[in-house]
Parts: structure tokens; sequence; C-alpha cells
């Protein structure tokens, strides 16, 4: 495993979405790639495409067309073979009940969807670092929950 | 069934360590803290069959000097965390200058340079993980891990959690309890 960058993926419908998250994760320190997909039907295509190079980090909208992101985290927690991907749920709702649902089923953070630049850079900044942290300090991934 | 283990992390990979360099027959030391001392050179066909047979057990070999210091800043901090006996009463800048024989200042900016975060962010995290690991094992309180891991107060501990992942303890816990019952791991 080289250290130098973290690959990441962001699934989501919105296009204003995808713009804003992309110009917000340049600006973070940590170097990343940054791909992305529509749905969730293509999410699972790409993940499931051998010839895919696996990112270390997906950003997943749970509300999205044909397939939505509560499918897809069960989908891919039932995969051996994508069990290093990092899962950071990208969601509108607060509510606690919905935040503690997708962490049974396998999150490892939960983002609610800042309407303001700044706070998405801050957030992405720190979810990022802390990323980044697991991915070079051997911490057990089993145990990796964060909320913001 | 199921049963419960407890491990050993650093001497597990001393013992991967040693079978790995026995394997491919080379005379080598372990000077300890992620060391190995190679007692010949090692063609570069031999250092890739071992690269590729300690990548199998997450051991990975690292030849960039600054990532070579950084990581034993970390093992240190590690070490000073989980083994109890090896916890001293210094301050961690004392100790890790003591050890490393360089100043705290060049050690920490070293240390930013390379993580993007600094060494009291690092202990906190350790700190925060190691509090995680007895949390799910259950037989501890809250309180008695605070008082181990050198919180001052179990508040402290409680805010600390908060501020690291989010959540409470409490919630962490019952998280990873349901996760069992539902027989969801990531394994």
């Amino acid at each position: 495993m080289k250290h130098e960058e973290l690959h990441v993926l962001l699934a989501d419908d919105d296009d204003d979405d995808r713009l804003f998250f992309k110009d917000a994760i340049e600006e973070v320190k940590v170097k990343t790639v940054v791909n992305m997909v529509n749905d969730g039907v293509e999410l699972m295509d790409y993940l499931n495409n051998p010839s895919t190079r696996l990112p270390n980090l997906l950003f997943l909208d749970l509300n999205m067309p044909r397939k939505d992101g509560m499918e897809c985290l069960i989908e891919i927690r039932g995969n051996h073979k994508l069990k290093d991907l990092s899962i950071a749920i990208y969601s509108t709702s607060a509510l606690e009940t919905d935040i503690e649902e997708t962490f049974v089923k396998g999150a490892n953070i939960y983002i609610r969807k800042p309407n303001d630049f700044e706070e998405l850079k801050t957030i992405l900044e720190k979810v990022i670092n802390i990323n980044w942290q697991y991915h070079t300090s051997g911490f057990n991934k089993e145990h990796f929950l964060l909320t913001l | 069934m199921k049963l419960h283990v407890r491990y050993d992390m650093n001497n597990s990979c001393k013992i991967i360590l040693r079978e790995q360099l026995d394997k491919i027959q080379l005379p080598y030391t372990l000077t300890g803290l992620g060391e190995i001392e190679i007692n010949e050179t090692l063609s570069s066909e031999r250092y890739k069959e071992l690269e590729i047979n300690l990548n199998k057990y997450a051991i990975e070999i690292i030849d960039d000097p600054k990532n070579i210091f950084v990581q034993k800043i970390k093992d240190i901090i590690v070490e000073m965390v989980y083994v109890e006996e090896a916890n001293p009463n210094l301050k961690t800048s004392v100790y890790l200058s003591e050890k490393l024989h360089k100043s705290y200042n060049y050690i920490s900016s070293v240390f930013s340079e390379v993580t993007f975060s600094s060494i009291q962010n690092f202990i906190v995290l350790q700190k925060i993980e190691r509090a995680k690991e007895e949390l799910v094992e259950g037989k501890e309180t809250l309180t008695e891990i605070s008082w181990k891991l050198n919180f001052s107060s179990v508040a402290h501990l409680s805010s600390e959690f908060k501020r690291i992942t989010g959540l409470t303890p409490t919630a962490f816990q019952r998280i990873i309890k349901k996760r069992k019952e539902n027989n969801f791991t990531s394994e």
C-alpha cells in the first residue's frame, strides 16, 4: 500500500452537488484522486468492474434514483472484495435513527450535507484527514465511526 | 460457537517477521520498534520476494527516510498508549525527543508535514481507538477505561470521544453491539 494519494469516489445524482463537492475536495491538504458516478446502478457496476482501481473512500448519497444509497450500502458490505472500502454517507437527513441505521448496516461516516461551501470544505478536510489516519496507521477499521 | 481471542500485536508481528525472514534464509537481527538489521546485502529479487510475502500480512517495507522517521514516532506513541509499563510519567515531548535524539520542534514539524496532522492529535486518536477496543470488549467501565488511558476524568474521556467520533461512547457501544446481532462484520 502506497500512501501518496487517497482515491475517492462520489455517488450522487445531483449535478450541482457533484460540482460543489469536486471544488471543495480540491482544496483539501491530503492529495486525492476523485471519480464520480450518477446513481446506485452505475456505482455497483463501477465497483464490480474488475478493471476498476477500487477507491479508499466512497461518499454515498442516500437519495438516488434506480438504486438508493441504503441498497448499495448493504450490497457493498455483503461483498468480501470491498471490505477495505470506507463508506461515508452523504445525506440531507439529520435524524438520529437514520444515522444509527446506516452505521449498523456498515457505514463508517455520516455527513449531513451542508448548504454552505466553506462548511463543506471544513467537513471534507476533517473526513479525509481521519480516513487518512486509518489508512496509514493501521487502526481497526471495524471500529471506524464518525458523524459530522 | 464464538471464540474470543486476545492478541499481543507486537509479538504477533515479530513472529510473522521471523517466519518470513527464515523462509528466504536471510541472516537478520530484529532490533525492535519496526527495524530489521539484515546481515548481508539483499539482492533486488529477494527484496521483492520479501516485500510481497510481508504485504500478505499487511506489513510494508518503508523506504522514504521521512516516512521511516514518522513511523518511528508513531511506534513510540502506540507503545506509550498500549503498554502501560512503558507509559512514562514524562511529558510526551520530552519522551519523544529523548528516544529519537532530536528536538521536539524538529520531530513535530516532520510529523505534521508527512501526516497532515499534529502529534497531539495522533495521540488523542490513538487513545480513542484504544478506548473503543476496551468498550467493545466490555469488561471495564468507562471510568476504569478513562483511568487506564490517563484521561483526567470520565467526563474528559467522554467529551474527547464525542469530539473525535461525533458519537457518545454509549452510542458507539450500542452500534457495534447491533452490528454483531445482525451478524454484520466488515470481514
